[in-house]
């Protein structure tokens, strides 16, 4: 029997594959997927542009719109999942085989990039290609860096959203929906996070994604002073402490509300 | 029609349940305040980096009421199609649904009615917010309410129809689709001139979005609120409709959606019937 690092990857790859089969078994999803939320990003482009806005906002526009879909994934194929799988039966399951709910969750976070990374890839291509978006590589490495450490964090921050959601019934949907829009908001997805009062970004800045899009954001468009907030070394850095807090936590957090659901018999609850 | 009108009334009831029951009155108003006005303060933003006039001007008006007013668009379309993967794949009562004595797309309409008051709360909330905070430069003394009322009902009876049509297309749909709604509402918000004007599209997209009744009914939702006036110097391209050309329009083009709503909807239960798709659960 698989056991250690093994066991956890084949948990893993377990959780992935019916996502992965799930998107290919209906393609059509591609359109509604990509080509809506592009036009819905498209929106807040033509807004600018009606307002006479200079024209790097468009860019930074795009970059908000394609990161969009990693929050959406973290918000509903994870966090919320577990809410899901428990009302369906499956939760039950997860925590009577042997493998780890941590390698559960990430099985979920991998199995959805494929949808994600496609959707995110078509917006950051049709803002390229639409809307004439100039994206600087002068630092890909550093925005590979960047990048990877923000889906780190953001992803080990849907990890410990999970591990409460665990106890929740029909709360966590809503506060799934609820958390949508603040953090479109507060986090600066459609505009520099830097024209945000100082204390609200500071606060704002234990969501990953504030950091994460504002580092990606003056790497990509380095011509623009007005959209940093603070220099990118220093982003990357905290967003390093945020994922290994995050991953951490949600470690302990998981562990622990699986006790708590087990004693006060909330795993296979099913209230409507 | 007195079936019809049972199934529509208890979904109604059955949708504010589900919308509203999670959580005690008081938790409910503050989540009903956040969002709404979350969302709004996005372009709030957005207009005051770039802007940075005050928010008494006409084209923040113009921005502000689209914005709010697209709150029923979201609503209503994500409600009928939530409601199809809620009840087959969650609830998994899609199926007692079909062998009970309620007609379907009644109680569809119903789900979406249900979603049309909880997004009145938060229309109200926006307004006022609006009102009060950012000083819209509306005066409710001068607004034509009857028109008001006029463009109300028909606008939410094209968006009801255009959720059944939306409903009808998820019907087909795997649950990964949950996000479908969201995604056509997305998309129409670029079409309809719901924050800026049809006139800042390229040409090749205008006509798209003069097809569409939500461009009529939000240009007739700012001239009840604003004046006949209000998207003169802002909107050319609608300018030249009358006020009552404006409403003409939104009702021809709600009845074209309705009779293609109907059928479709038709062709696509049958369909999922045919492919066993009413009792469908996909847990990817």
């Amino acid at each position: 029997m698989a056991k250690g690092a093994e066991l956890f990857l084949r948990t893993m790859i377990a959780r992935a594959y019916p996502r992965v089969i799930g998107a290919s078994r209906e393609r059509s999803w591609l359109f509604f997927e990509t080509v809506m939320p592009l036009l819905s990003t498209a929106a807040y482009v033509f807004f600018y542009r009606a307002i006479d806005a200079p024209e790097d906002y468009v860019g930074l526009v795009v970059v908000g719109g394609a990161m969009t879909a990693y929050w959406l994934n973290v918000l509903w194929s994870m966090s919320s999942q577990l809410y899901w799988d428990k009302d369906a039966g499956n939760l039950a399951l997860y925590i009577a085989a042997p493998g780890s709910m941590m390698a559960i969750l990430l099985g979920m976070a991998a199995g959805g990039l494929i949808m994600t990374t496609t959707r995110a890839a078509i917006i950051i291509l049709g803002g390229w290609l639409l809307f004439g978006v100039e994206f600087s590589l002068a630092h890909w490495a550093l925005l590979i860096v960047a990048f990877a450490i923000t889906m780190a964090a953001l992803y080990g921050m849907g990890m410990l959203f999970a591990s409460l959601f665990l106890l929740y019934g029909r709360e966590a949907w809503h506060m799934s929906n609820l958390l949508q829009e603040p953090i479109y908001l507060f986090s600066g997805f459609y505009f520099p996070v830097s024209q945000l009062p100082l204390w609200i970004t500071a606060a704002a800045s234990l969501i990953p994604l504030t950091l994460g899009l504002d580092a990606i954001r003056q790497l990509l468009f380095p011509g623009n002073p007005t959209f940093g907030f603070i220099g990118v070394e220093i982003e990357i850095a905290a967003l390093l402490v945020l994922a290994v807090l995050f991953i951490g936590s949600s470690r302990f957090a998981l562990a622990y509300m699986e006790r708590l659901a087990m004693r006060e018999g909330r795993l296979t609850e099913r209230r409507r | 029609m007195s079936e019809a009108a049972r199934s529509f009334r208890v979904a109604t009831w059955l949708g504010w349940q589900i919308e509203s029951n999670w959580a005690d009155p008081f938790l409910f108003l503050i989540y009903s305040i956040v969002k709404p006005v979350t969302s709004v303060m996005i372009l709030v933003v957005m207009y005051w980096v770039i802007a940075r006039t005050d928010t008494s001007s006409a084209y923040f008006a113009y921005m502000y009421l689209g914005n709010t007013a697209y709150i029923y668009v979201g609503s209503i379309l994500v409600g009928v199609s939530w409601a199809i993967i809620d009840d087959r794949e969650h609830y998994q009562t899609l199926k007692y649904i079909y062998i009970s004595p309620i007609r379907i797309y009644f109680y569809l309409l119903g789900r979406g009615m249900a979603r049309f008051l909880t997004g009145s709360l938060s229309v109200v909330i926006t307004m006022a917010f609006g009102l009060l905070a950012l000083k819209l430069s509306i005066r409710l003394a001068e607004v034509n309410w009857l028109y008001f009322a006029a463009s109300m009902v028909i606008g939410l009876a094209s968006m009801a129809v255009m959720g059944l049509l939306l409903g009808a297309a998820t019907l087909q749909m795997a649950r990964h689709y949950w996000s479908v709604g969201e995604s056509v509402a997305g998309a129409l918000y670029l079409l309809c001139g719901a924050i800026f004007p049809l006139d800042s599209l390229p040409a090749w997209l205008r006509p798209v979005g003069m097809a569409l009744p939500l461009t009529y009914w939000l240009e007739s939702l700012r001239r009840s609120l604003l004046g006949s006036d209000a998207s003169k110097g802002i909107s050319p391209s609608l300018a030249h409709f009358s006020d009552s050309q404006l409403l003409l329009i939104l009702l021809g083009s709600t009845l074209i959606m309705a009779f293609v709503s109907i059928y479709f909807f038709r062709w696509s239960e049958h369909r999922a019937r045919e492919k066993g798709l009413i009792d469908m659960t996909t847990h990817y």
